[in-house]
């Protein structure tokens, strides 16, 4: 049985959210790409810069896809997801300086693409591997789980922070100049990253929709309600649980990747805890166990963030925590929980 | 526990660990040589409080058991280890005459067909009734075959005829959670059914039951056993006696009278510790 059948019969566009996800995200990216377009002097025209900055949205977008897989429907908390997704983009930061100086001399190999791209979803595939083993089949879970990730995220900080390293020290990786024998800083490669962040957040999120409507979804979905029950019945929960955090660490990766040639830059702060912390609150805020809720909360937050950091920058870490206990009070369910429950009123009404 | 090093060689290196066509086909349940389940000189503590003390106990194929005791007599906590959640200290545990269930975990256990209803009804309550019923289906459970599994018209007709078997065939498309407390106590037979076991483990079917559903259980215990081997917890007097053919009163741990209902409720030391009169029984159902 192949892929391509499992996406077929699980007739992933049966679902409504799943239609207009999909619809909002290439109009929207089309939309983009004409704006910017337009001639410079006309009044609608979107700059490269203001591109680059979607771009950087669509990224986190990704992440926080990869969180709500794993949180919403597997109910493991991640609070260091930010660490797969620096891995990522160090291994995209790694080929890029290495297209001039590599750092040090074993990064030569990673000046090649295709070993890159390899070692965008190995690096942080493996680290979950082994995490994930260890953590699973110790039956470690719940809030100790979640306390455990960020310690792994600030202990790949703290290594990623030292000059031994070859990763550029606190610095990080910088001062990129070509990506695929193609200048950086020209507008085209601009619009080619944001539609290939574009085309994979599509991507990502029918993958991912494919799989929490499989049976190995609903296996999710009732090991997060009631784990003992699901070994009672004879499924193996720690292999489950490794398939898909693997692949959610894969995810990660991937838009770690996507982020890096975008904002220019890849340092150890992306592996701080604040950051994977911010993510949870994004896939909070959207709601979580829709995959769509996740993808509208990391884009209304940091679209918020790159609002009010421009106007009172010590303002955003209260709004960032206020939105964070407003929607734990009043919205359990995000916004995405808010609009169903909408819907549902509006339809036993009429 | 007691392998030879060639053994623990064998065991670290599998072949049909790797290559799904050198794993031994599932192997069926050896019942010739008699019980389907043994346990022999269990015993297990926690905390130095001996919650199973030296326990015999073997239930034949096909049979029916109710098994009875106070609480703290040890009930869950036999079941835990027959279902690979808890390991005893000391004794054996047999499924048939060919499965050691004490080198085994919870999968592999569920797997042989050993079910298990728990305590407390656990089904899974973001999902459909008919999907629960489909999770708990018999068939390869690992991670990829998981992922592309479909339901095919016999697991389709499959789950018809349990839900049939339930009374849950109107509310197959409702979610599960949104069920009565009785009904979600259905569902979760209804999913061990799913699993086609052997042996089924039954805790407390009919606490927080109406009177005529508690008729529709003892309907449904009794039908089962038979195609099925049925070992059933309960505190409800009356419940067990309409059902039991052979009861078993667990005390302290360990066995302190077995026979038929008529026999143990005359046991004098039975009297003693537990029955003292139906007021006494009457008053233990609500408690867990």
């Amino acid at each position: 049985m192949s892929i391509a059948a499992m996406f077929k019969r699980n007739s992933l566009l049966d679902e409504r959210s799943t239609w207009i996800t999909s619809v909002v995200l290439i109009v929207g990216m089309l939309a983009v790409v004409v704006l910017h377009a337009l001639p410079p002097d006309h009044a609608w025209h979107l700059n490269g810069s203001v591109v680059s900055l979607l771009g950087k949205y669509l990224t986190y977008m990704l992440l926080a896809l990869a969180v709500d897989l794993i949180w919403g429907y597997l109910g493991i908390l991640s609070l260091g997801h930010g660490a797969f997704f620096a891995l990522g983009g160090y291994a995209m930061g790694l080929y890029l300086t290495a297209q001039q100086s590599p750092l040090a001399p074993w990064q030569g190999v990673m000046a090649h693409f295709p070993v890159a791209a390899l070692g965008v979803v190995l690096a942080p595939g493996l680290l979950a591997l082994v995490f994930g083993w260890l953590a699973f089949r110790s039956r470690v879970t719940g809030v100790y789980l979640s306390i455990i990730t960020q310690a792994l995220t600030f202990a790949l900080m703290l290594a990623f922070n030292r000059n031994e390293m070859g990763m550029g020290g606190s610095t990080g990786l910088t001062r990129f100049d070509e990506l695929l024998g193609f200048s950086l800083s020209s507008e085209s490669m601009t619009v080619a990253l944001f539609v290939a962040s574009g085309v994979t957040v599509l991507l990502a999120f029918w993958g991912c929709k494919a799989v929490t409507r499989s049976r190995l979804g609903r296996v999710c979905m009732a090991t997060r309600d009631a784990e003992a029950r699901v070994r009672f019945i004879g499924y193996r929960v720690e292999h489950v649980k490794l398939a898909v955090f693997v692949l959610s660490a894969m995810i990660a990766g991937i838009a770690g990747a996507l982020y890096v040639p975008q904002v220019g830059i890849i340092n150890p702060s992306t592996f701080a805890p604040l950051f994977s912390i911010e993510v949870v609150v994004w896939v909070a805020l959207g709601g979580r166990a829709t995959l769509y809720g996740a993808l509208l909360g990391a884009l209304v937050v940091n679209y918020l963030k790159t609002l009010l950091t421009g106007v009172m920058p010590d303002a955003w870490l209260f709004l960032l925590g206020g939105l964070f206990v407003v929607v734990t009070m009043f919205l359990p369910q995000g916004v995405a929980g808010l609009m169903t429950h909408l819907r549902r009123r509006r339809e036993v009404a009429t | 526990m007691n392998m030879t090093n060639r053994q623990r060689l064998r065991e670290f290196a599998r072949p049909d660990r790797v290559f799904d066509f050198m794993a031994p086909a599932r192997s069926p349940v050896d019942v010739r040589h008699g019980p389907i389940l043994y346990l022999e000189d269990v015993s297990v503590s926690f905390d130095g409080f001996k919650a199973i003390d030296d326990l015999n106990l073997t239930i034949d194929d096909g049979e029916l058991r109710c098994i009875i005791g106070p609480n703290g007599a040890g009930k869950t906590t036999m079941m835990d280890i027959i279902t690979g959640k808890t390991r005893p200290d000391r004794g054996q545990a047999w499924f048939g005459s060919r499965h050691n269930l004490l080198q085994m975990d919870e999968p592999q256990i569920s797997n042989l067909g050993i079910g298990r209803k728990f305590q407390k009804p656990t089904v899974f309550e973001a999902l459909s009734v008919s999907a629960n019923l489909e999770l708990a289906m018999a068939g390869d459970r690992r991670v990829w075959k998981t992922l592309l599994a479909r339901l095919d018209h016999e697991g389709r007709e499959r789950i018809d005829e349990v839900l049939e078997t339930i009374a849950l065939s109107a509310e197959r498309d409702r979610l599960a959670g949104v069920l009565s407390h009785g009904q979600k106590q259905w569902l979760e037979i209804g999913m061990l059914l799913m699993q086609r076991p052997r042996l089924l483990l039954v805790d407390e079917p009919v606490a927080g039951m109406t009177e005529p559903e508690m008729h529709r259980t003892a309907d449904l215990m009794t039908r089962l056993a038979g195609q099925q081997s049925v070992v059933v917890v309960e505190h409800d007097m009356g419940f067990v006696r309409s059902i039991a053919r052979i009861v078993t009163v667990l005390h302290q741990g360990s066995v302190l009278a077995e026979g038929s209902m008529d026999e143990v409720a005359n046991d004098p030391r039975v009297i003693d510790v537990y029955l003292g009169g139906d007021d006494d029984a009457a008053d233990t159902r609500e408690e867990g």
